[in-house]
């Protein structure tokens, strides 16, 4: 009798995350991207945290006499015009453009969602505000309304980070809104009510779930726009300094010698950057399938 | 239906306000000091003085805000502080180039990534739908910019299929006479070819830049959104009642479908006049937005003001379309007055 008690607690936190683990393995054999996703993302993860400590060269230092060098096995990138090794810091890069990233679309998910959500679900005063600041944010061109915050606010990445959020916030709050208006008045959300659950009750746990796959692939693709955004800003002079190594401002650096063939400058860089928007926008995918409830059953 | 329109325009209102006051606040925050940037560096500080009050910058804020706005009803969005040229006939002048960038690359992908997400839906799980993922992600990871410049390198560098990115025609050919400002247009309409061809020749890689840019969200969008109608009650029904695929995807399954696709396009519409800005850049475009970015990097304020505004207004406008397209679609979803 006292082994069965104390044996059942350890079982039933094994058998569920056991659950969970097969059922991820079940959607990656399902589909073999999200399993290729999935791992870039691990890599890109694991180069943003130990990046600095592996690469061959300091991404800053300039060599002059090996300037322009094209890839070799001593330079496996190629060298820019000061002679910096490409290779190194495209590595280095990771990390700023990582953070970017990840912390402007936690910033935007968390103000957007909810916002968005209470706009469609209550409608009224709650939904013509949220919806007329979020008309204001995009009755700009994004990219420039971009450039005036940063511009604004000054070049740092911090402000970046804000401008980036700020400026997906109406998509977040467009596509959460459009979600739980057509499901204000759903059937399960009446069956809800007629329950006896409150509005927030509702909101939180029958709306917010349903709408969890639509926003998956909003994030997704906001991560990878998050990135675009950052190395676009640097690449026309906003955003990122030189000489710190980020993907759109080696780009740029290389975007002249494009012309005189000097490919591997710009290639290498904005290589490095679509992968990590690729990835984000695949995850995002995979995501989907395995939040969304009706694939699950 | 009517009624309901008006009632939307009245609404556009607000937002217009929102904009001009937000545009205000933004570029007067640039830093830098436009006077003495106009003055020049060897100006002395009574002269970069002079230039501030005949600016109206030595005017407290909201008084440089009421003369702004004045100005506006008479459509008059200042001067350039660097090329002393009015801003609206600048950007008058430079708009259908960006236009017609814009609309043909938005064309261009419409017409690839619908049918693309459809299919890819129907066909989930599918070799089709693995390779539409793989193409369209592809699609919109790579940078505009990045895009732009490897287009350049392939075909103008490698292959020399097309011509230097310099701008909407080469030195050799005359620009048509101006009609609609849309060169492809003007040189159809008096016949003449060679320019039609040459225009084309500078505009295609730009547009497919910005195709290439704009098919993932679309495409995306239509094959998540079509699954989740596919996965419906009612397209269970429509096929077990015997319908043939071709009726249950187009008529039942892709109309519901068409409401976050919808969206999706306001919100591509937004990108593209961003992308436009850097696709510009790379091309040497004579348009707007490389006019804008010229101006903000040396804190010009008056241009950058006046391009804000009118892409708001196109911007506004477009919005408008979609909420009246969205009744149109979806009956359920009533516009809001």
């Amino acid at each position: 009798m006292t082994e069965t008690v104390t044996i059942a607690p350890v079982a039933a936190p094994k058998h569920s995350s056991n659950s969970v683990l097969s059922h991820a393995l079940y959607i990656m054999k399902d589909n073999p991207v999200t399993g290729l996703a999935f791992g870039l993302f691990a890599l890109i993860a694991l180069l943003a945290l130990f990046g600095p400590y592996i690469v061959p060269y300091d991404p800053l230092a300039s060599n002059t006499a090996q300037a322009l060098k094209a890839p070799s096995m001593a330079h496996w990138f190629g060298t820019d015009q000061l002679g910096r090794d490409i290779f190194s810091r495209v590595i280095v890069a990771t990390r700023l453009d990582f953070i970017i990233a990840i912390a402007s679309v936690i910033l935007v998910f968390i103000m957007g969602g909810f916002a968005g959500i209470a706009a469609g679900f209550f409608g009224g005063w709650t939904d013509r505000i949220v919806s007329r600041i979020a008309d204001t944010i995009m009755a700009f061109p994004l990219f420039v309304l971009a450039m005036g915050i940063v511009a604004a606010l000054g070049n740092t990445v911090t402000n970046i980070v804000i401008a980036t959020a700020i400026v997906n916030f109406p998509l977040y709050v467009r596509v959460a809104r459009a979600e739980a208006n057509v499901r204000r008045e759903a059937g399960f959300v009446q069956a809800a009510r007629l329950s006896g659950n409150g509005d927030y009750r509702i909101l939180l746990a029958h709306i917010l779930p349903n709408i969890m796959p639509i926003m998956m692939v909003q994030i997704s693709l906001t991560m990878g726009y998050a990135i675009l955004n950052a190395a676009g800003l640097s690449f026309i002079g906003l955003g990122v300094k030189p000489p710190t190594p980020e993907w759109g401002i080696m780009v740029a650096e290389g975007a002249a010698n494009i012309i005189s063939g000097e490919w591997w400058i710009a290639l290498f860089p904005g290589a490095a950057l679509m992968i990590a928007v690729f990835t984000f926008n695949l995850l995002g995918d995979g995501l989907r399938d395995l939040v969304d409830p009706q694939r699950r059953t | 239906m009517l009624t309901t329109i008006g009632k939307r325009l009245l609404t556009v209102l607000p937002t217009l306000i929102g904009v001009i006051i937000v545009t205000f606040l933004l570029t007067r925050a640039l830093p830098g000091d436009p006077a003495a940037y106009f003055a020049g560096p060897a100006a002395s500080k009574e002269a970069v003085e002079q230039i501030r009050v005949s600016l109206g910058l030595d005017k407290p804020l909201p008084e440089q805000f009421i003369r702004y706005v004045k100005d506006l009803t008479q459509g008059n969005l200042g001067n350039s502080l660097s090329t002393g040229r009015p801003v609206t006939t600048e950007i008058v002048s430079r708009l259908p180039a960006s236009a017609e960038l814009t609309l043909l690359g938005l064309i261009l992908s419409m017409m690839i990534a619908v049918p693309l997400g459809i299919l890819a839906a129907v066909k989930q799980g599918s070799w089709i739908d693995h390779t539409c993922r793989v193409v369209a992600t592809a699609g919109v990871s790579l940078p505009v910019f990045f895009t732009g410049l490897l287009l350049v390198y392939v075909f103008y560098y490698i292959l020399g299929w097309s011509p230097a990115p310099i701008g909407r025609l080469d030195a050799f050919t005359s620009a048509p006479p101006n009609y609609t400002g849309f060169y492809l247009i003007d040189s159809l309409v008096t016949g003449n070819w060679e320019t039609f061809r040459a225009t084309l020749s500078q505009l295609i890689l730009p547009a497919a830049t910005l195709c290439i840019f704009s098919l993932a969200p679309i495409a995306r969008m239509t094959r998540a959104s079509m699954l989740a109608v596919l996965a419906s009650e009612f397209v269970r029904t429509a096929r077990a009642s015997g319908l043939d695929g071709r009726t249950v995807i187009i008529t039942y399954a892709f109309r519901n479908a068409m409401l976050p696709v919808v969206t999706t396009l306001g919100m591509v519409f937004s990108f593209l006049l961003g992308a436009n800005v850097l696709v510009e850049k790379v091309f040497a475009w004579p348009g707007i937005g490389s006019y804008a970015v010229e101006a903000l990097l040396q804190s010009d304020f008056a241009p950058v003001q006046g391009f804000v505004l009118t892409m708001a207004v196109l911007y506004v406008l477009l919005n408008l379309l979609i909420d009246i397209l969205y009744g149109v679609i979806d009956p359920r979803v009533r516009l809001e007055g």
